[in-house]
């Protein structure tokens, strides 16, 4: 991913009293936060704290019972028509926790799907783009494959891939380092990191991982029994106790595997 | 009593709902199926999985079904005279209805529950969000392919049926049984129109087919995200599609004479 393709307008997200009940469980209760344009930031929070419910609102997957979710300080991403949805959903890019690749299609047919549905680029120029995607996160001849024939690691980089493809303005990674081997997750912090820095994208990364976090996060919004606490990383953990002892007690394995 | 009636209000008003989104649904696939872009390669893989995938089975259960046909037709003929007419029973019996019948069970039962357990893992493994966020319609992509496929094949498929059936009614009623070959086609031939036995069967073959793809397509779009959701899909698919190819095969029977 090199500069000649950085992205031009990275969106800037803001929930302003979100709420949303499942049932008669309350996943949030007045929910504000701000999402910096072109930032790196972590949605953490303990299992169940509504982290991937957040994410897929933004995605416009689903709609808060209340409240409003800005892009750019303009459209409220909760009443936006469904011609509006898909017109959004152009300038974002989603790798979700699976990875969501279609398990029908080859690797290639997945990365290069974007493209055949949007674009009117030939197939040699498709060739071209995923070709160029799959060198950007650390992908080789995996053309022929099927996804289901992948490791965890190369599928989150083919799912990433994907959400890459048509360079995106917001890229959403859902738990992009669960079930990964510690090597793993380091080269998949690299690349978030990288294409970053490349492209330029807003990015919101919903994790567990409390070490990832603390070394990929600009901004850290970590949700707590339905509201968020937000603001740089490194002053949140030296000056809010509540986050210092969440990833205190995230970092702790026994606490951890209790949580799970 | 109260409660009893407001369980079987709340039941009934659900069932109303649940009609109602099925009605929804299926007007949305339709025009997702007529609408450009035109998915000739999917379709052409699906009419491999719904159609191909199932030839042996609908040819294997034709040929038993006719052989079956022949041996009870001949028995009972026999009775009065007239085992000379058994091509004419076994034809029409599986020209007008147990050829589209039967091979509309048998496909919702292969193909029908594969299509539902196809798309509900692709709701459990967020397949289909994946799609929603690349703009691309899920109903359209995955949906109308799928369900033109069956609406395709079933026809086809009911047709391959019967003639496999006629095959097996002549190879017990004639081969086995010494019954004579040419009455039994003679008579097969004389007893079947076209403009009304063999159009009817194509219509119940097409109208069943179009009961298997909506319900099969509706039970995996709404399928709970879950393992339990998958395997709901495919079993609510084999059990109302069945239900609705024997109710509606009355009503066509009934309204249309065929």
């Amino acid at each position: 991913m090199d500069a000649a393709h950085a992205v031009a307008k990275p969106i800037e997200i803001e929930a302003q009293g979100l709420c949303y009940t499942r049932g008669t469980r309350v996943i949030m209760d007045d929910l504000t936060c701000v999402f910096p344009r072109g930032r790196i930031s972590v949605l953490a929070g303990p299992s169940g704290s509504g982290k991937t419910t957040l994410l897929r609102m933004i995605a416009c997957l689903i709609r808060p019972d209340r409240g409003v979710l800005r892009i750019d300080g303009e459209a409220d991403l909760a009443q936006l028509g469904s011609g509006a949805v898909r017109a959004f959903r152009r300038r974002v890019g989603m790798l979700f926790q699976g990875g969501a690749l279609l398990d029908s299609m080859s690797v290639f047919d997945n990365v290069a799907l974007p493209l055949r549905e949007h674009s009117e680029l030939g197939e040699a120029q498709i060739r071209d783009e995923v070709h160029r995607v799959f060198e950007a996160v650390g992908l080789e001849a995996v053309d022929e494959l099927l996804p289901g024939q992948l490791s965890g690691g190369m599928v989150k980089r083919a799912g990433l891939a994907r959400a890459l493809i048509e360079k995106p303005d917001l890229l959403l990674c859902d738990e992009p380092f669960s079930g990964l081997d510690p090597p793993t997750v380091r080269r998949i912090e690299e690349l978030l990191q990288h294409v970053n820095q490349s492209v330029g994208a807003t990015m919101l990364i919903t994790s567990h991982h409390s070490e990832s976090t603390r070394r990929i996060a600009d901004h850290l919004v970590l949700l707590l029994d339905g509201a968020a606490v937000s603001g740089e990383t490194d002053a949140l953990l030296q000056d809010d106790p509540r986050v210092a002892e969440f990833f205190a007690e995230s970092a702790s394995p026994a606490i951890s595997k209790g949580a799970s | 009593m109260a409660a009893a009636l407001r369980t079987l209000g709340a039941r009934s008003i659900e069932l109303l709902r649940d009609l109602g989104r099925f009605a929804l649904f299926s007007l949305r696939l339709a025009v997702a199926g007529v609408q450009p872009p035109w998915r000739g390669r999917r379709l052409i893989r699906e009419i491999y999985d719904s159609g191909v995938l199932s030839l042996v089975i609908v040819c294997i259960s034709g040929i038993a079904v006719g052989a079956v046909l022949g041996l009870q037709g001949h028995n009972t003929l026999v009775r009065f005279g007239a085992e000379e007419n058994l091509g004419s029973v076994v034809g029409l019996a599986l020209i007008r209805e147990l050829g589209p019948v039967l091979t509309s069970l048998l496909v919702a039962g292969r193909a029908g529950s594969a299509m539902a357990a196809e798309i509900a893992s692709m709701v459990v493994t967020e397949q289909l969000d994946g799609l929603r966020m690349m703009s691309v319609d899920p109903l359209d992509f995955v949906g109308a392919p799928k369900a033109l496929a069956m609406v395709i094949s079933m026809p086809l498929l009911a047709t391959l049926f019967t003639l496999f059936g006629i095959f097996g009614g002549y190879l017990v009623g004639v081969v086995v049984l010494g019954g004579d070959g040419g009455s039994y086609l003679s008579t097969l031939q004389d007893s079947v129109l076209f403009s009304e036995d063999v159009a009817g069967g194509l219509l119940k073959g097409g109208v069943f087919g179009v009961l298997v793809a909506l319900i099969a397509t509706y039970r995996g779009f709404t399928a709970q995200p879950s393992s339990a959701g998958v395997s709901a899909a495919a079993t609510s698919t084999v059990v109302i599609a069945s239900v609705a190819t024997l109710v509606s095969d009355y009503f066509i029977t009934a309204l249309w004479g065929y």
